[in-house]
């Protein structure tokens, strides 16, 4: 095992329990989207790790197509949950 | 280089991501929260590249920061325009606050406790001996897939259903956003200086997406980041206040945000019908059926992203108004 993936596996679950906190004790709606996106780039981190195999093999290409699905499939994820709570502003702000 | 200054770029580059997550998270301000998680992620682009992994770090760059971004600074906007409402931290007596500090407390062990966890169960699953066996079995079929960068030979083939399934997960999440409500207001019309900057990265920002899909077969590139890239150029047209550019109205656009899935189906439906399995392409058709497919998904990818930017089913009397003279 590298110590490069070492470094970048173990920032990974540092991202991921961050985001997590925030997500959990956030109040504001886009804070936890935000929260929940920096936990996902900390997946993404220890995927991306695990494909690595150091500076003269190429990496495991599949780890990097689950990370480029993942990221679009998050930032639609992201989306859908602003247009939410746009949509739970205007309903709290008309009663 | 030598390891040592590479280890040394390693930690600063992490030190830097993680402080920087740190930071977007601690911010109570929305706008600065959003800010700082562009920053965070244009570093992890670079944490990417640095990893080998050039075809998420262009992805990353192109729609972790960049569109997320657009769309998370849209969100704030509508926010600041509410009058805030929630005013209710000042009203709290203090045994709920030391409640809120338990909370806060374990809430905040329990996730470093995760964080001890899966660095444990990494330990284990690196020192376990079956490895490398899908890296290998990718670069003993490559030369069957009909193009020859990895990655787009595991996205658009070896595990192409996968692929499919995203685009029909875009294709939900917009419809959902068309289900929530209107679009936004449209931006105002840009001055002469944003507006001759128009003018010159639109086409830039088209070009560059064909190249990206075209480039994907042999080198890092392919659909998603040509389909952010395309959707940039329309966001681009949006915020220069242009009603009717950078997204098509009406059934041109219901159409278009189906292709990607539609495409997909149709090539694995025609495989069937000539007697393949579903989304088995044969070797001297897959280059070219391959590169029909990620085309409709570039369109259908960068449809999605910026109908999510402007937050809503467009209003068709708006259109219909802006097209009389």
């Amino acid at each position: 095992m590298l110590t490069t993936q070492w470094l970048y596996a173990l920032s990974g679950c540092v991202l991921i329990a961050l985001g997590l906190r925030s997500a959990l004790l956030h109040r504001s709606l886009l804070q936890r989207v935000l929260a929940i996106n920096v936990m996902g780039s900390g997946v993404f981190m220890l995927l991306i790790a695990i494909a690595y195999r150091g500076p003269t093999l190429s990496p495991d290409p599949v780890p990097h197509a689950l990370v480029l699905t993942g990221i679009v499939v998050a930032v639609s994820a992201t989306a859908l949950a602003l247009a939410l709570a746009r949509r739970l502003s205007t309903e709290r702000n008309d009663e | 280089m030598n390891t040592a200054s590479l280890i040394v770029f390693d930690g600063l580059l992490l030190i830097s991501i993680v402080s920087l997550a740190w930071a977007a998270l601690a911010t109570t301000d929305a706008r600065r929260s959003v800010i700082l998680f562009m920053a965070f992620g244009l570093l992890l682009a670079v944490a990417w590249a640095r990893l080998l992994a050039p075809d998420v770090a262009l992805a990353e760059a192109a729609i972790g920061a960049g569109l997320s971004g657009a769309l998370l600074l849209a969100a704030t906007n509508d926010h600041s325009r509410q009058p805030a409402t929630a005013q209710t931290e000042t009203t709290r007596t203090e045994p709920d606050r030391r409640v809120g500090m338990a909370i806060q407390w374990t809430v905040t062990l329990l996730c470093a406790a995760l964080a001890v966890a899966l660095a444990w169960a990494l330990a284990y699953a690196f020192d376990s001996t079956a490895k490398d066996t899908l890296a290998r079995a990718v670069s003993a079929h490559l030369d069957v897939s009909g193009v020859s960068n990895p990655v787009t030979a595991v996205l658009l083939n070896f595990r192409a259903y996968d692929t499919l399934l995203e685009l029909a997960v875009l294709l939900t999440a917009v419809l959902g956003i068309f289900a929530l409500g209107p679009a936004r207001a449209d931006y105002q019309e840009a001055g002469p200086i944003f507006d001759g900057l128009t003018h010159w990265l639109v086409p830039v920002l088209i070009l560059m997406a064909g190249y990206l899909l075209w480039v994907g077969a042999h080198a890092p590139g392919g659909a998603f980041q040509a389909g952010a890239t395309l959707a940039a150029a329309g966001i681009v047209l949006r915020l220069a206040g242009r009603h009717h550019f950078g997204l098509p109205a009406g059934s041109t656009l219901r159409i278009t945000l189906a292709v990607g899935v539609g495409m997909f189906l149709l090539v694995g439906l025609a495989l069937l019908a000539v007697g393949r399995p579903f989304l088995g392409y044969p070797t001297a058709w897959a280059g070219i059926l391959i590169l029909l497919i990620e085309s409709a998904a570039m369109l259908a990818i960068a449809a999605t992203l910026v109908s999510a930017f402007v937050g809503g089913r467009p209003n068709p009397i708006a259109i219909n108004t802006g097209e009389k003279p």
